[in-house]
């Protein structure tokens, strides 16, 4: 039944993970996730630190190794052994919170290099696809310049341009502007919510609440290793029905102002 | 120590500065002062017996020493790039790897060309191509190759992970991943204790006369020793040290420039 390559054209949910459960030693971060996304849906996951958020999402392209649980991306099983991890990889983006851009590579070399590589491009096809992509993150003038000349916000947007360059089918994001000083999230986040309004399917885990609430459809709220609450990202942040949800909400939203009534005796610190 | 009084910390040290220049200009003139200058003169910098090394000294000694270092270096590397990236891998090839890392770090490298030389052709009858040279440039490979294979996996150990993980989340094979993100940026960040690593080769090619050479074949330091034997003049020894240095010293400066262009934030 499981399926080693990529399927490109079917309409199911690009992501179902079902029963997924990680353990690092005898910690155990995840502890029984169900999650689908649909084609074209922007999923955000929020939750303080250590809640697996992160976890969840590197194991959606198996950067970790579920330790039990199946994760079908684009079809695919991803905890079959034997399924061509790395085809389905080439069409799943991944952005990282510290933007991992190869250092001895010009912002367009880069973008290129997947391309060439991996889906086999010429070298023309892939010159124009990436000067594509930076155009759309808007460094079509920065395109020659190296990682370590470029500001964080800049790296950020090559990084996302390198993912977009292999024309990716869903698109996963891992804290994407925690890294960032605080005036460079905004451009960020717009070329995010453009990619968004475009329709492409996204993971996003992130801390900007104001993004998960006005540019995606469904907002999940994890602690410790489950998901806690989830539901229109809409109603979620404005109207979180859980405890736990209403008080990391309260204190992500409004930091300063935390009475001590709030913070319940089943806080685990 | 009551009795020591209170010293700015800056002139402190400026004391100590001064009182250790103060020792070694003393050193230098008793040196200069004890030693018998005429006798040094006449029998380390004898210039009748350095115009008859000259000019074979370079043409031929100086020139092998270089096509010495230079192959076993190139042959060298590579076989340690090799050998780190199958270490890293693991497998039974890791295991392979690491222990002929440990095998030829472990005997001395005169051992190995003794035994490329003379022991290989015996055993296996066959005969290195190259005579001596040729056996002692391939032992050299061994051993640096042994010694710099864990010089590169320290560099590959120094990448940070997040450049694998982005490499594989486009899609890139292990080996892909090695070949383009990982290796340059390790090739990198190993230049300076290669370097070392290439000076130590330029030695260690002193050690491949017991290989045995033509007199066509000689590198520096056997070709210093025959002219000590010919002129009984320890001159030779001189001109073949200032020869070494010729080499190391401006290679120094060549790598600082090679890094500077290296540098990924030029």
């Amino acid at each position: 039944m499981s399926n080693y390559f990529p399927d490109l054209e079917s309409s199911a949910p690009p992501v179902v993970i079902t029963d997924l459960h990680k353990s690092f030693g005898d910690n155990e971060v995840l502890k029984g996730i169900d999650l689908t996304v649909q084609q074209g849906e922007v999923v955000c996951v929020i939750g303080p630190s250590g809640s697996g958020k992160s976890t969840l999402l590197r194991c959606v392209n198996l950067l970790e190794t579920p330790t039990k649980g199946s994760i079908q991306l684009l079809g695919a099983e991803m905890t079959d052994p034997d399924v061509e991890l790395n085809q389905v990889r080439a069409h799943v983006g991944m952005v990282f919170q510290s933007f991992n851009l190869f250092p001895n590579m010009s912002a367009i070399g880069n973008c290129i290099i997947g391309q060439r590589q991996v889906l086999k491009r010429s070298k023309a096809e892939a010159i124009e696809i990436a000067k594509k992509n930076l155009a759309m993150v808007g460094l079509s003038d920065r395109m020659d310049y190296v990682p370590a000349k470029l500001s964080g916000g800049q790296q950020q947007r090559v990084a996302i341009a390198r993912a977009l360059s292999m024309d990716p089918k869903v698109m996963l994001f891992d804290e994407p502007t925690a890294a960032l000083d605080p005036e460079l999230v905004g451009d960020v986040l717009a070329v995010m919510r453009d990619l968004a309004h475009a329709g492409m399917t996204m993971m996003v885990v992130t801390h900007e609440m104001s993004f998960a609430r006005d540019v995606s459809d469904r907002t999940i709220f994890m602690d410790g290793g489950v998901i806690v609450e989830e539901g229109p990202s809409q109603d979620l942040i404005t109207a979180p029905k859980e405890r736990r949800t209403q008080i990391f909400l309260k204190r992500v939203l409004d930091p300063t102002h935390i009475e001590d009534s709030e913070l319940g005796e089943t806080e685990p610190d | 120590m009551s009795a020591i009084p209170y010293l700015k910390p800056t002139v402190r040290a400026r004391l100590g500065r001064g009182s250790s220049y103060a020792v070694g200009m003393a050193l230098l003139l008793v040196i200069a002062l004890f030693a018998d200058w005429k006798t040094i003169g006449k029998e380390f910098f004898n210039l009748e017996v350095a115009a008859q090394m000259w000019p074979t000294i370079v043409t031929i000694a100086l020139k092998n020493t270089l096509i010495y270092t230079i192959s076993s270096f190139v042959l060298g590397s590579a076989l340690a790039v090799l050998l780190a990236v199958l270490k890293v891998t693991g497998g039974p090839l890791g295991w392979f790897a690491t222990a002929f890392i440990e095998f030829f770090r472990g005997i001395p490298a005169l051992l190995t060309i003794f035994t490329f030389a003379f022991v290989v052709p015996i055993a296996f009858g066959f005969q290195i191509p190259g005579g001596g040279p040729g056996a002692g440039i391939m032992a050299l490979t061994i051993v640096t190759g042994a010694y710099a294979a864990e010089i590169v996996r320290a560099g590959i150990e120094a990448v940070p992970p997040g450049q694998s993980e982005a490499a594989r989340s486009l899609g890139m094979s292990s080996g892909m991943t090695m070949f383009w993100v990982v290796l340059p940026q390790a090739l990198r960040i190993v230049i300076p204790p290669m370097t070392n690593e290439f000076v130590m080769l330029l030695k260690d090619t002193s050690l491949l006369f017991v290989a045995g050479f033509a007199v066509k074949e000689k590198e520096l330091t056997s070709f210093g020793q025959d002219a000590l034997s010919l002129t009984g003049s320890p001159t030779p020894l001189v001109m073949v040290a200032l020869a070494y240095l010729v080499v190391t010293l401006p290679l120094t400066y060549l790598v600082g420039l090679l890094e500077k262009k290296l540098d990924p934030k030029r």
